[in-house]
């Protein structure tokens, strides 16, 4: 079928490129985003397992008055290690783990620009979440929230290890996150197929872009706080140290200029996905495609104009929260431009209910009374009655959970069959769906009245005889249901490996250039270079007079392999740099500095390999005519 | 699927094609700085939001030393001329001009660090620390980790330098000077704002 | 409130555009193909423009109801000021007015106006009453303000509302809204210099004597626990007039004889992760009998309870 020169390795023998095509060395050494991409998916759902676990103990410890469920130090705990889980361990992994399968293929590209640095982002950031969760057994996990205000994580507040984990965790995570994010943005840039202007990528490719621009900028602030409580706690500066005059708000001002963008970068490749999703099963193309672009980077710009919207009662003054809530304000408009653009996108469609677009529907419903709780807590002075208290539990996990996780589950039913070839079954997906939507609501809606009739968030018990019984229990007993319909999305998954491989290339009719391959796609993606014309490129190769284009000439593409496919060759030093990170992290935190010294050396070391390693891998040729 | 022998060496493989026509490499440059751009403003924000807190000495006008500073300052402005030289001497594939200035960077970049050490070390008899005051603790991080930033790069280009002896470096090559370069420059770059902002303000 | 009305017709718009494009554009036949529409310009713009103007509909009243509310304020002699300072997990009242230090009630006049100065002695605690005011976080090393008028007297709960840490559930208070006399009562009550050296009350006397040889005084003050003197360090929750309180352990439990036995026997029982030590072993067959004896002589203090003691102490 097509014809393979190999490279010729670099010098050394120690240097060589391993070249396993099958089994465990081969995952370890991948540099294949589409089995990256798997890798991430695969550690996401792990990680958001554990963080369900830890949901469902909090719901739980909640469901009566003065519940011994769990004693107060563990509740914290329980808090800190489920939303630090699901935000930077689940679901933001999960957005990368989709594009770093999809992008590509979306784009009609053979790798991302930098394989071997996806490797490393892949291995840092579940070696950060690992590391993390390895606190559970050495002495406790972090237990001061997910946003670890200072001064709790000082060292006269806080002398365990946890909190360390926690900044040491995140912070090498987070540089996984962003070398990634700069990854996804030179690939889209600069490897879309020849014709695939930006004003033809496929939605979710733009809205990966958008948001690993936000990624770039809104994680140095973060890194650098987690380094000052860092170096506050190991080296002794003082940074957060109030008896030095230190400012706590400090943190406050670095974590939400990194948070509140993180949010939209949970929110964008959800987004993504739904602009997807909508149009093919509605079979009509995006309503107002640009319009969603210009609203994804408004989204992305004033995203980070908002921050201080999560300290409005931190006593910054009238001037500035009337500054911040109207950004905030205005936030609304590109996403409710989004929201009516989906709407119009069904109306007048042909709508083929399947279970992606089930979940989408979802979505819209729960991300909308989300989004409008959002706008509610941007007025400070609500925001003065609703912070820290149920209301806004009730509001993000409206967002997040009904909003991005929605997406997501609909997005690994839809690209299912691309990955895997099988079909997974609709039904019993259905009644899941069912289950999970109607639990979410169940759950999280009585915390709306919780929040409002003045229960505070983060604490593991309740008085009695205040009327927040029966909110709780309803809460903790949609908690359950919501557990049946994640059970059964679990099973339906499970039975979906083992379903027969007869998906075919393109099994929703879909419009981009990902069901244009094969189902799983061959490791080289693209046997021709794909040549584009239009939006919608693969759409317009199948119907073409509903899009006014005549396909370009696939033959054209094979003009651009003329060289040969260039396939990477695998490498060791991804995965033993993000090891020897990890370790010198372990060491820094026992101040053990031999240990820390060693392991820095060898991360060196492995850059040095790594640069000097060779190109490696192998080219393909394919012969000519089995290509056209 | 047969393996041939014949292999062809590494920089005879055919371009592939790229959207902009620039190389990634010099994109993911870009990017990095860009982000790296944040990573310097939230130290100098932290600098700026604790300036004049300190409840103890010493203090920036108890320390600094202009003159001193700005010799250095000079010194590094003046190895980024030096990289311009480089970069235009390996696009005219001459080697040894290149070796000559990339190594003129490195020697000056590390002329640089020799000043900073020194400064450091003096401060540290003057009684600051990290551990002294809130002034210690964002100087010194801030302008140790712009040092770092300059180690770094005194060690990329001589790697760089290493390069040219084990393999024909040439113009195909400069891409790799040239973003050396990018991050050279912007170092360079950062340290005036900061020789600003934490220097010379402190006496105007 | 505003928002809450103008979320009706948003959300029944979207949910009703929903709703009405899954029933008529469900998909009947496999190879029907709609109208390819890519968009519509009008359409669009109508759909930017619905949202910025609820944005403005929404940010006027916003603005107004900041200013009106979080203004800063120079408190005169008219206001009563209050020093509030948050502690893991319990609250220091200060009246520099009136020279009073009190712990985890917040005595204030109906109808006047109440400025609060927030700081906090550890972590960020956050200052709330739902039925009097929004929150204020109480940062350390940062002075913040809140204001408010309270216009019925009653109680009000109160709770930290911000991550601390241990007890920070248990971290509540009571303000006490008294009518203008109460609290002109309250303040001489409090400021009434009572000497309570002996009482003719065998138990209190006993708790008297306790209380410093137990070590309560290691982190408590109680002022004038003999002539003019005061004695203690002022770390932890200033217990001078007790007896005036209405709750222990920072609104945890109403302050009864049994129940304030119950917090000095063992607080953690009572209030887990808080800082307070048992200060008897756990077999001490004396635990229970000194424990009252010492919450009889703190609910002793203060104006009624107290002048019981005082007037037993003018015999001695
Ligand atoms: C996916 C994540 C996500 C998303 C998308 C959002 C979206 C928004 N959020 Fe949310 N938010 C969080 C995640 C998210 N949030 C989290 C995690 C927290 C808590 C962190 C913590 O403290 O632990 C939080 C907290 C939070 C606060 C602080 C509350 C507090 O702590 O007191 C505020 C305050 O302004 C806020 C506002 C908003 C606003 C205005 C939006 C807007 O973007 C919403 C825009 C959407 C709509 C408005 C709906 C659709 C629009 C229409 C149908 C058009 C018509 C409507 C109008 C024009 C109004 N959020
Ligand atoms: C994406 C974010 C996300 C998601 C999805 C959730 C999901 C849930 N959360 Fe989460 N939550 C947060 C983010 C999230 N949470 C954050 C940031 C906080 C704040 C923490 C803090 O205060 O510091 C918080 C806090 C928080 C609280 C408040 C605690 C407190 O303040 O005291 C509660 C209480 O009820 C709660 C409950 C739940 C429950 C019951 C779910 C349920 O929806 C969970 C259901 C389970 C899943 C959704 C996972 C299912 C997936 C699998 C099992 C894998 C399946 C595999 C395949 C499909 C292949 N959460
Ligand atoms: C190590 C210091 C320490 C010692 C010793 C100590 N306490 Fe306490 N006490 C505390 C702290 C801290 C609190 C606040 C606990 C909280 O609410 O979080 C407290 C609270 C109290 C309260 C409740 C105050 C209120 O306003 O609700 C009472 C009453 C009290 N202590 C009495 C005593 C008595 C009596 C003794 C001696 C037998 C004693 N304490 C010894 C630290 C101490
Ligand atoms: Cu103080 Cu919570
Ligand atoms: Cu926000």
């Amino acid at each position: 079928m097509a014809s393979q020169t190999t490279l010729a390795p670099s010098a050394g023998k120690l240097l060589q490129r391993p070249t396993w095509t099958r089994g465990a060395m081969s995952w370890l050494t991948t540099v294949d985003h589409k089995r990256l991409g798997i890798l991430y998916i695969l550690s996401s759902f792990a990680f958001m397992g554990l963080a369900a676990i830890e949901a469902f103990i909090i719901r739980l410890q909640l469901l009566t008055p003065d519940m011994r469920v769990v004693n107060p130090d563990q509740f914290n705990q329980l808090f800190t290690m489920h939303g630090v889980t699901m935000v930077f361990l689940a679901i933001m992994p999960l957005g990368i783990g989709l594009a770093n399968y999809f992008v590509p293929l979306q784009i009609g590209a053979r790798d991302l620009a930098f394989p071997r640095l996806n490797a490393f982002g892949y291995w840092i950031y579940s070696f950060g979440g690992l590391m993390i969760y390895t606190s559970i057994f050495l002495g406790g996990a972090p237990d001061v929230g997910w946003v670890a205000y200072a001064p709790l994580t000082s060292l006269s507040h806080n002398p365990g290890l946890g909190v360390d984990f926690y900044m040491f965790g995140l912070f090498i995570s987070g540089i996984g996150t962003t070398a990634t994010a700069m990854n996804l943005i030179v690939t889209i840039v600069n490897m879309r197929a020849p014709g695939m202007t930006m004003m033809r990528l496929p939605v979710f490719t733009w809205m990966m872009m958008i948001t690993s621009f936000m990624i770039i900028f809104a994680f140095p602030p973060l890194t650098i706080a987690f380094l000052e409580v860092i170096l506050d706690r190991t080296f002794g500066t003082l940074f957060y140290v109030q008896e030095a005059g230190a400012l706590p708000i400090l943190w406050q001002h670095l974590f939400w200029i990194f948070g509140h963008p993180e949010v939209y970068i949970i929110i964008l490749p959800a987004f993504g996905v739904i602009s997807e999703i909508i149009p093919t099963f509605s079979r009509k193309p995006l309503f107002g495609y640009p319009v969603m672009i210009l609203s994804g980077i408004m989204i992305a710009f004033m995203g980070f104009a908002v921050w201080t919207h999560h300290m409005f009662t931190t006593g910054l003054g009238p001037v500035v929260n009337t500054a911040f809530s109207i950004t905030s304000f205005i936030i609304g408009i590109p996403t409710g431009v989004k929201i009516f653009n989906w709407v119009g996108t069904l109306w007048g469609g042909s709508i083929r209910f399947t279970v992606p677009i089930l979940y989408a529907l979802a979505f819209l419903v729960t991300f909308t009374l989300g989004g409008i709780t959002g706008i509610m807590v941007a007025m400070p002075t609500f925001d003065a009655q609703a912070h820290d208290t149920y209301f806004v539990v009730a509001h993000f996990h409206y967002v997040m959970g009904g909003g991005a996780l929605m997406a997501f589950f609909g997005a690994v039913y839809y690209w299912f069959p691309k990955m895997t070839g099988r079909l997974i079954d609709e039904r019993l997906g259905k009644v899941a769906w069912f289950f999970t939507v109607l639990g979410f609501h169940v759950l999280f809606f009585p915390q709306h009245i919780a929040g409002l009739m003045g229960m505070p968030r983060r604490i593991q018990t309740y008085p009695a005889g205040i009327g927040l019984e029966t909110v709780n229990m309803v809460s903790t007993i949609g908690s359950w249901i919501m557990g049946v319909g994640l059970i059964l999305i679990l099973i339906n998954v499970i039975q979906g490996f083992r379903a027969p491989k007869n998906a075919g290339n393109d099994p929703w009719d879909g419009r981009t250039l990902e069901w244009s391959i094969p189902s799983p796609p061959p490791y080289y993606n693209f046997a021709v270079q794909p040549v584009v014309n239009s939006l919608d490129a693969h759409w317009a190769s199948k119907y073409p007079e509903t899009m006014h284009v005549t396909p370009p000439d696939p033959a054209e593409g094979r003009k651009y392999d003329a060289g040969g496919v260039h396939i990477p060759g695998q490498s060791w030093y991804p995965m033993v740099a993000a090891l020897a990170i990890t370790i010198g992290c372990y060491g820094l935190m026992y101040d053990n500095l031999v240990l820390a010294v060693i392991s820095g050396l060898s991360f060196i070391a492995c850059i040095f390999g790594w640069a000097f390693e060779g190109v490696g891998g192998h080219h393909l040729h394919f012969d000519t005519e089995e290509a056209a | 699927m047969s393996a041939q022998p014949a292999a062809p060496a590494a920089s005879e493989q055919p371009v592939p094609y790229r959207a902009t026509k620039l190389p990634d490499v010099k994109l993911l440059m870009w990017v990095f700085l860009a982000s790296d751009t944040m990573f310097f403003g939230s130290l100098i924000g932290t600098y700026l939001a604790y300036k004049d807190r300190s409840l103890v000495g010493p203090l920036p006008v108890d320390v600094f030393d202009i003159p001193l500073t700005t010799v250095s300052t000079f010194v590094l402005l003046m190895s980024s001329f030096l990289m311009v030289l480089s970069l235009h001497a390996i696009r005219q594939n001459d080697i040894p001009k290149f070796r000559l200035w990339t190594a003129g960077v490195a020697f000056f970049g590390s002329i640089f660090l020799g000043f900073q050490v020194y400064e450091f070390v003096h401060f540290v008899n003057a009684g600051l620390s990290i551990h002294q005051n809130l002034f210690g603790t964002t100087f010194f991080i801030l302008t140790g980790t712009h040092g770092v930033h300059v180690t770094v790069g005194v060690i990329w280009l001589v790697a760089l330098i290493m390069d040219s002896y084990l393999r024909p470096l040439g113009a195909k090559d400069s891409v790799y000077v040239e973003i050396a370069g990018l991050y050279w420059h912007f170092v360079d770059i950062v340290w005036i704002v900061i020789f600003t902002v934490v220097y010379l303000v402190e006496f105007v | 409130m505003w928002t809450y009305w103008l979320s009706w017709p948003v959300m029944i718009g979207v949910f009703g555009a929903i709703v009405y494009v899954i029933f008529r554009y469900r998909r009947r036949r496999d190879d029907e193909m709609p109208t390819q529409s890519h968009g519509n310009p009008a359409v669009e713009v109508i759909l930017t423009i619905i949202p910025v103007l609820i944005v403005i509909a929404v940010a006027i009243p916003t603005v107004r109801s900041i200013f009106a509310t979080q203004t800063y304020v120079e408190p005169t002699e008219d206001d009563v000021e209050v020093h509030v300072t948050g502690y893991q997990w319990w609250w220091k009242f200060e009246y520099p007015q009136y020279g009073i230090t009190t712990a985890n009630e917040l005595v204030i006049p109906q109808g006047k106006r109440v400025v609060l100065k927030l700081n906090s002695a550890d972590v960020v605690h956050a200052f709330w009453v739902p039925r009097l005011a929004g929150k204020v976080d109480l940062i350390p090393n940062q002075d913040n303000q809140l204001w408010f008028v309270a216009d019925e007297p009653g109680v009000y709960p109160g709770q930290c509302a911000e991550l601390c840490l241990g007890a920070h559930a248990y971290m509540r208070f009571n303000v006490i809204v008294e009518d203008e006399g109460g609290f002109e009562e309250w303040v001489a009550a409090f400021q009434e210099p009572q000497v309570v050296s002996a009482s003719t009350d065998a138990l209190v006397a006993q708790g008297r004597q306790l209380l410093a040889t137990k070590g309560c005084i290691g982190c408590h003050t109680v002022d004038n626990y003999a002539e003019g003197m005061s004695f203690g360090q002022p770390i932890y929750p200033d217990l001078t007039n007790f007896g005036l309180r209405e709750s222990v352990g920072a609104n945890v439990l109403p302050a009864t004889l049994e129940n304030v036995a119950a917090w000095i026997a063992d607080p953690q029982a009572v209030k887990p992760g808080n800082y307070m030590p048992t200060l008897w072993q756990a077999d001490d067959p004396n635990r229970e009998q000194e424990a009252t004896a010492i919450a009889a002589y703190l609910l002793s203090l203060g104006a009624d309870g107290g002048a019981v003691a005082q007037a037993s102490a003018g015999g001695n």
